[in-house]
């Protein structure tokens, strides 16, 4: 690993712009889930220790709404873990690009692994330079997301006792949007259209699954047919091409 | 903080960590088939879809197919803005104060 290091702040840098619009969504989400710790019956302590040692926005919404209903802690850790199965989907997708890493460099880009970071990172990856500093690209996006995340969860505890009906606002709104936006920049081809299409009519079709695991059920269905129609597609220009 | 929080964080790190990092820590010892790593590309955009479109129609776990429901809205505009302007921040941006003037006045 002998890259230049003009050419690794240059992709840090990149990797922390090309966040940037991420964090505006995070911010109400993580307010938000300040809030709802501080009067869910977790510890100030607690909620914050959460949010940097976990470091995953659905699972430590979910674990607050759980512990504020006295469910028992192996329960919460099991639905975490089905919460964040997805998140294993993301490592394989960058697998291919982190092969050459040290441990020392997988073991933080995991722990720092999120739907935002990845979203990001993956188009860095994919883009065919031959720049041998990607991974910087993706500590920049990491921490930028990191310690936005640790101050809107500061910040929402801090006010959560103090707005009134904070959960009523619906800033969750916030994260739907977002995604919309990360969604947006991979629908450039057919398959993948179709991919999409097919994973968001299943999400609806598995809302009865228990745990979330609809999430995963559609993932795999919208996969299987991205890779149909893609099959399809180079069949009939192959038959065209004869 | 108390003996049981300490093993819910604990153990929420452990298996949210135990997941993102399992398959980076054996990175170099797998190679992945052809087709597979052909439906690798397909993975984000599918697993976004499928968190996103619930949230939106199903905000409070009732269907809520009706321009009263401010998170469709919100979720339409920013859509519309999303593929006109290609930008991310004005995606989210959009879809925000959609919602919040589709709150205050509606």
């Amino acid at each position: 690993m002998n890259e230049p290091s003009s050419l690794r702040r240059q992709e840090f840098i990149a990797g922390v712009r090309d966040t940037l619009p991420l964090l505006l969504g995070a911010l109400p989400f993580g307010l938000i889930y300040g809030a709802i710790a501080a009067t869910s019956g977790l510890s100030f302590a607690a909620a914050l220790a959460m949010s940097a040692f976990v470091f995953a926005g659905s699972s430590q919404f979910i674990a607050v709404g759980l512990v504020a209903a006295q469910t028992p802690v192996a329960i919460i850790v099991l639905t975490t873990l089905i919460v964040n199965l997805r998140h294993m989907l993301y490592s394989a997708t960058l697998l291919p690009h982190l092969r050459s890493l040290p441990q020392r460099w997988r073991i933080p880009l995991a722990f720092w692994l999120t739907d935002e970071t990845f979203a990001v990172t993956v188009h860095r990856f994919q883009r065919g330079d031959a720049s041998t500093c990607k991974h910087w690209y993706q500590l920049g996006s990491s921490i930028a997301m990191y310690l936005n995340w640790q101050l809107c969860c500061f910040a929402g505890l801090l006010l959560g006792n103090r707005i009134p009906d904070a959960q009523g606002w619906g800033l969750d709104v916030a994260m739907p949007v977002t995604f919309i936006g990360m969604i947006i920049p991979f629908v450039r081809t057919l398959p993948v259209a179709i991919s999409v299409l097919t994973a968001g009519a299943a999400s609806l079709l598995t809302l009865a699954m228990p745990y979330k695991l609809g999430i995963l059920a559609s993932a795999f269905a919208g996969i299987a047919s991205g890779l149909l129609a893609q099959r399809l597609l180079r069949a009939q220009a192959a038959v065209a091409e004869r | 903080m108390s003996a049981d929080e300490l093993w819910l964080i604990a153990g929420m790190f452990a298996v949210t960590f135990g997941i993102r990092y399992l398959l980076f820590g054996l990175a170099d010892r797998i190679s992945l088939s052809a087709w597979l790593s052909d439906s690798l590309r397909f993975i984000p955009p599918a697993v976004l879809t499928a968190i996103t479109v619930p949230a939106v129609l199903l905000p409070d776990g009732q269907w809520q197919l009706s321009a009263a429901n401010p998170y469709l809205i919100a979720a339409l505009c920013s859509l519309a803005a999303g593929i006109v302007t290609r930008n991310l921040l004005a995606t989210i941006a959009i879809g925000l104060a959609t919602f919040f003037l589709h709150r205050l006045w509606l």
